[in-house]
């Protein structure tokens, strides 16, 4: 499979790999996909309360290069914006900038879908109305 | 393909891309290209001209051929037949023996990860009114011999199971499969495509009575094989499946590939002289590559059984890591991966999933299949790359922080995917 120079970029020095601490107020946390598809997002949103700006973004992902691409870049977009900006952000967007090919959509699917996520539960905590998403529920062993 | 020369570990130079995916196929040995290389030119005649001198000089090359095969695998010449590869081989094969035995009986047995060849044929046994037994395997990738004899009944005409497995290098007990089958007068198919010329086979000793072979596995050329036919204790009948000029004894019809069967010859007699030290080469150069990615990674896990495998065959699973992205870090490098699990882009291995690596989640695999013309060096800079990129991609996933978290990944309800 031939990748487009922006996802290998992406791929090789990928931007905001890492964890925000999931248990504060002002982090979102969205986990999205299954292992058993390939592949698993997890992106974290830190938000301003006073300006509803986004002041920082983390991600990991388990997956193909695209996926990897996808979610790098979905931090680097919604951090600066806010909250309701980043809704905003369209997987077909991702797809563009990535040039993704038709079977890699599903990728940036994942993407926007994790942003959703983060989201809602940021608004969830905060009282806000969360977004009808199905949120992964972590269960302990 | 571009290859540059980049430095490896040391003062070893490596030239890339690197091929370890010598179960897939081999380079032809070049003293087997410079044999083959008169049978295109001057010596071009059919070994079926009995008229004059150019096609006894091809039919005398292809009877040299036969007796060299023969000899690797302990047969007489007059036992093997040339065909195309190992899949007309296990064609040839299963469907010779059943047409020639159906009145005998309608039941064969196979086994759960045999190669596509004899497992889709036997589908199309089934369909025509064929029975058959897929029998499963252990964790290690071997049959259970007790499963084989509570399988065998009287309508049983057939057991087919490989000498060694392409993806996890797992060898069978074919001896005693054997064995079981002489005892009870069934007829014992292996395809022994990856182990010949790799680890001791011999028909008489290991008791089989069809073994399919094939050249381009052991450093020969593509597009040509053969099948072993026993001719005494028992005498094997097949049905042919092609049908024609009667070459073959009437086996298998078609102008025979004389440069091809010529290469195939050669690659056998050099494997009849060098097997034995090439073995120990290629397992020390194996467990090197393993003890180095072994050394460095945790969570990671051998498929298939340790003791009983193919020399140069190394297949490991890494946990918390997606094969396409794996594949993606370690580019440079000509290797095979299946994933236990379906991605979008890797199909899940078959093989891998018989063994029970399929109930744990989130695993990639790769296939390093080492072979006559890798190199120490290309060894340490494929484990490099290898932890390199492992390491990397462990950092980037989701699940490695949470595994490390001691967050149980089966108890997690993950969130329904939107487009799988
Ligand atoms: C175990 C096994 N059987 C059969 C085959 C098919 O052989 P051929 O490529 O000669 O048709 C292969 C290789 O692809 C193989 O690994
Ligand atoms: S994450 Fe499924 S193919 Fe990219």
């Amino acid at each position: 499979m031939a990748y487009s120079t922006k996802v290998l970029d992406h791929y090789s020095n990928p931007r905001n790999v890492g964890s925000l601490d999931k248990n504060s107020a002002e982090v979102g946390t969205g986990l999205v996909g299954a292992p058993e598809c390939g592949d698993v997002m997890k992106l974290q949103i830190k938000v301003n309360p006073a300006t509803n700006i986004i002041e920082d973004a983390k991600f990991k992902t388990f997956g193909c290069g695209s996926a990897i691409a996808s979610s790098s870049l979905a931090t680097e977009w919604v951090k600066g914006k806010t909250v309701d900006e980043a809704l905003t952000i369209r997987n077909t967007d991702i797809v563009k900038e990535l040039s993704l090919p038709p079977v890699k959509i599903h990728c940036s699917v994942l993407a926007e879908d994790a942003i959703r996520a983060a989201i809602g539960d940021w608004k969830k905590k905060n009282g806000q109305h969360s977004q009808p998403q199905a949120q992964p529920v972590e269960q302990r062993a | 393909m571009s290859t540059n020369v980049i430095s490896g570990n040391g003062n070893n130079d490596v030239k890339l891309p690197i091929y370890m995916d010598n179960h897939a196929t081999t380079r032809t040995d070049p003293r087997v290209v410079e044999e083959m290389l008169p049978y295109f030119t001057e010596k071009f005649g059919n070994a079926a001209s009995r008229n004059h001198e150019f096609g006894w000089v091809a039919e005398q090359a292809v009877e040299q051929a036969r007796e060299r095969i023969a000899k690797l695998i302990g047969a007489t010449s007059k036992e093997i037949i040339f065909t195309s590869g190992a899949t007309e081989s296990n064609n040839l094969a299963i469907k010779g023996v059943a047409e020639m035995y159906k009145e005998k009986g309608n039941h064969i047995i196979t086994q759960a990860i045999e190669h596509k060849a004899v497992l889709d044929t036997c589908k199309r046994l089934e369909k025509y009114g064929f029975r058959v037994t897929y029998l499963p395997v252990q964790k290690d990738g071997r049959i259970d011999l007790d499963d084989l004899k509570r399988a065998m009944d009287d309508k049983t005409i057939l057991v087919t199971i490989m000498t060694a497995n392409n993806e996890i290098g797992a060898l069978q007990p074919i001896r005693e499969i054997g064995a079981l089958c002489h005892e009870r007068g069934v007829l014992f198919h292996t395809d022994a495509v990856q182990a010949i010329g790799k680890v001791p086979f011999n028909v008489i000793q290991d008791n089989v009575d069809l073994a399919s072979l094939t050249a381009h596995k052991l450093y020969g050329p593509k597009g040509v094989g053969g099948l072993y036919v026993r001719r005494k204790n028992p005498r094997v009948q097949l049905v042919a499946q092609i049908d024609g000029g009667g070459h073959e004894r009437g086996m298998r019809s078609g102008t025979l590939n004389v440069p091809g069967i010529v290469g195939f010859g050669k690659a056998c007699a050099l494997a009849s002289e060098g097997m034995a030290e090439e073995a120990v080469k290629l397992a020390a150069l194996r467990d090197r590559l393993k003890d180095a990615i072994m050394g460095q990674l945790d969570e990671v896990y051998i498929n298939g059984s340790v003791e009983h495998r193919l020399p140069g065959n190394l297949n490991i699973s890494f946990a918390y890591v997606e094969g396409e992205s794996l594949l993606m870090g370690i580019n440079d490098i000509a290797v095979s991966s299946g994933s236990a699990c379906t991605s979008a882009t890797l199909e899940p291995s078959y093989v891998l999933k018989a063994l029970g690596a399929g109930d744990d989640l989130a695993h990639s695999s790769i296939r390093f299949g080492l072979g006559r013309f890798n190199t120490q060096a290309e060894v340490d800079y494929v484990a490099e790359r290898v932890v390199d990129t492992v390491k990397r991609l462990r950092e980037l996933s989701p699940l490695y922080e949470m595994a490390k978290e001691g967050i149980d990944l089966t108890k997690v309800q993950w969130a329904a995917e939107p487009t799988h």
